[in-house]
C-alpha cells in the first residue's frame, strides 16, 4: 500500500498549469477565428465564344428561348418577358419553362437539348439575373432537385451605360 | 514549512481530467469546424441566394476566382483590380495554364458577383474571359434553404 501512495503522488506533481494555459489558448484561438460559412453553390455555364458556337448548325437544334430582363431605372427589375411575351414574374417564367419543354428533363430531352438566351439590361441588378437562371434551371419538388434547362447563356453585353 | 506542504497537496487535489478532456474535445471540434478551403470569401461580396445552388462537390480543375464587388471593381487574388483592367490578369492566367500544358478552356472561371452589382460588368467579365479562351463559368451563388 505504501509503495502504490507513492506512484500516485508522483503523478500528481506532473504540474497541469503550462498545458491548462497553452490548451485554453488553443481554444480560444479557435474559437475566434470560427467563421461561420454560408453553403454555397455553382451555376455551371458553359459558353464558348460566340463564333464558334454559331459555326455549327445543328438539324436537331432546338431554337433558344429568349428571355428578356429590363431594368428600372435604379437597377431593380422592370418587366421579364419569354420570346417577345410579357411575363409577370419569375413564377410563371418558370411555369412556360415547363410547358414549353416538358417535365421530361432525361437525356436527349428537349429539355436537355434547349438553350436559354438572357439578354438583360446593362445596369440591371445581378441578383435578378440569378433569380431568372434559377426559374429556368430547375424547382425543387418535395425536397428534391429537378432539373430542366441546363444550357444558359448570355447575348453579348450592350454598350454604353454607366 | 509543513504547513505550506499541506496546503499545496490540498490545491492540487482537484481532479483535471474531466475538465482537459472537455477542453480537448472542444479543440477538436473548432479545429474541425475551421476550414481554410473558404478563404476565398469575402466580406464585402454578397452572394445572391438562389434555393437551386448546389454545394459544390469536389475540387474544380484550375479554378480561378473572380469577384465581382457592388462598386464594380473585381477581387482577384487579393487586390482590388477594374473590370477593364483584368484582361492583363486573364492573359497571365493563361500563359500558365499553356506552359502546364493545359488548354485555357480546361480551366473554370468561378464568378462570385455581388447581388447588387450590374449585370452588364458581369457579362464583360464573361466577355473578357471568353476572348482569353476560357469558357467554363461557375456563377456562384449562396445556397438557400427554401422559400
Amino acid at each position: 500500500m505504501a509503495r502504490r501512495e507513492s506512484k500516485l503522488a508522483d503523478k500528481i506533481a506532473i504540474d497541469m498549469t503550462p498545458m491548462i494555459d497553452v490548451v485554453f489558448q488553443l481554444m480560444s484561438f479557435f474559437m475566434c477565428t470560427l467563421k461561420v460559412v454560408t453553403p454555397e453553390g455553382d451555376f455551371n455555364v458553359r459558353m464558348p465564344m460566340a463564333a464558334a458556337a454559331a459555326a455549327a448548325p445543328d438539324d436537331q437544334q432546338v431554337p433558344p428561348v429568349r428571355v428578356k430582363l429590363s431594368a428600372g431605372a435604379d437597377g431593380s427589375l422592370a418587366s421579364i418577358a419569354m420570346n417577345g411575351s410579357a411575363i409577370a414574374d419569375f413564377e410563371e417564367l418558370r411555369r412556360k419553362v415547363i410547358s414549353l419543354v416538358g417535365a421530361d428533363t432525361g437525356p436527349n430531352s428537349l429539355a436537355e437539348k434547349t438553350e436559354v438566351e438572357l439578354d438583360c439590361d446593362y445596369s440591371l441588378k445581378y441578383a435578378n439575373v440569378v433569380r431568372a437562371i434559377t426559374a429556368v434551371s430547375g424547382k425543387v419538388q418535395g425536397g428534391q432537385i429537378v432539373e430542366l434547362i441546363k444550357k444558359i447563356k448570355f447575348t453579348p453585353p450592350k454598350k454604353g451605360g454607366s | 514549512m509543513g504547513r505550506k506542504k499541506e496546503s499545496e497537496v490540498s490545491s492540487t487535489d482537484i481532479d483535471m481530467t474531466p475538465m482537459i478532456d472537455m477542453t480537448f474535445q472542444l479543440i477538436t471540434f473548432f479545429m474541425f469546424v475551421m476550414n481554410f478551403s473558404e478563404a476565398e470569401q469575402d466580406d464585402r461580396i454578397q452572394l445572391p441566394s438562389s434555393q437551386l445552388a448546389k454545394p459544390v462537390e469536389g475540387a474544380m480543375e484550375s479554378p480561378i476566382t473572380l469577384q465581382l464587388t457592388n462598386k464594380g471593381s473585381i477581387v482577384y487574388a487579393g487586390e482590388e483590380v477594374a473590370v477593364a483592367d483584368i484582361g492583363a490578369y486573364l492573359e497571365r492566367e493563361k500563359t500558365v495554364m499553356l506552359e502546364s500544358g493545359k488548354e485555357p478552356n480546361a480551366a473554370t472561371v468561378i464568378v462570385r458577383a455581388d447581388g447588387r452589382s450590374k449585370t452588364g460588368e458581369v457579362q464583360k467579365i464573361i466577355q473578357t474571359c471568353q476572348e482569353k479562351g476560357f469558357e467554363r463559368f461557375a456563377l456562384r451563388a449562396q445556397y438557400d434553404e427554401g422559400q
